[in-house]
């Protein structure tokens, strides 16, 4: 666990560099992680996950996998991978401020 | 915890053999695991792990009860009709509790996260198939040298 400085914040991280306590998070704290993940513009379309993601998982108290954000957030598996490209469950919890999902799908 | 000694897998090419609800989810947990995960991902569906992707079939699949141990269960109770479709229907329940979809939303779901699925054309010479019998996930028929080809660069995983 360590502390980083993320758009003036001090945020909660674990080793992954995944955010521990979702209460810190906001929006540009989204704009720079997503940076990190080489994600340079977080379009409409990108804001649409995030907030079913932040949404689901306060409600829940997990991240959503892929098939739930298919399902229950109207999210088309295809447009999640085009837009959170090379692992979109992870990418798409961790700009949302959530830790890294554990399930198998 | 990730392993820095070595470079990350690219690329898998699956193939799936069986026909079995439980002989195929493993594969394609692991196929959609790896797109997941930004791998490149082939499916390859061969002898009966074809009718995965057979119309007709994908629906259908169940599990088998006999001649498998970890059933917990004598072949001759495993036999008697309406255990299979049992243990069927029971394994379907679990699954969907942990998200895991149906087969044909599950086959849906993995060529929708960009992985490639093919049927094995010795097998469907073999079954007089056409492209016609198969979800339209299925991208091509292709011989197992053009799936050696398309597998270049990758760990082939036999299921």
């Amino acid at each position: 666990m360590a502390t980083k400085e993320i758009a003036g914040v001090q945020v909660e991280l674990d080793d992954e560099g995944f955010m521990t306590n979702p209460e810190q998070w906001n929006e540009d704290i989204a704009r720079a992680l997503a940076a990190e993940e080489g994600i340079t513009e977080l379009t409409d379309k990108h804001w649409e996950i995030i907030n079913f993601v932040r949404k689901d998982a306060k409600e829940k108290g997990q991240v959503p996998t892929i098939r739930r954000m298919n399902k229950a957030g109207g999210i088309a598996t295809k447009d999640l991978y085009e837009l959170f490209p090379n692992g979109p469950a992870k990418k798409a919890a961790k700009i949302s401020g959530y830790p890294k999902p554990q399930g198998c799908v | 915890m990730t392993d820095k000694q070595h470079k990350p897998i690219e690329k898998v090419s699956i193939v799936l053999s069986k026909g079995s609800l439980d002989g195929v989810y493993p594969g394609l947990i692991m196929a959609n695991g790896a797109r997941m995960e930004g791998i490149e991902a082939t499916l390859f569906f061969t002898f009966f792990g074809l009718e995965a992707v057979m119309k007709k079939r994908v629906k259908k699949l169940k599990v088998a009860t006999v001649g498998n141990p970890a059933m917990h269960m004598p072949t001759i109770l495993g036999s008697i009709p309406g255990v299979s479709a049992f243990a069927t229907s029971m394994m379907k329940k679990e699954m969907d509790k942990i998200d895991i979809p149906p087969v044909d939303e599950f086959i849906e779901m993995i060529s929708d996260a960009g992985a490639k699925l093919y049927a094995c054309k010795a097998t469907v010479d073999m079954f007089h198939l056409t492209q016609d019998d198969f979800v339209p996930q299925v991208d091509a028929i292709i011989n197992v040298g053009t799936f050696y080809e398309k597998s270049a660069g990758a760990q082939i995983i036999f299921t």
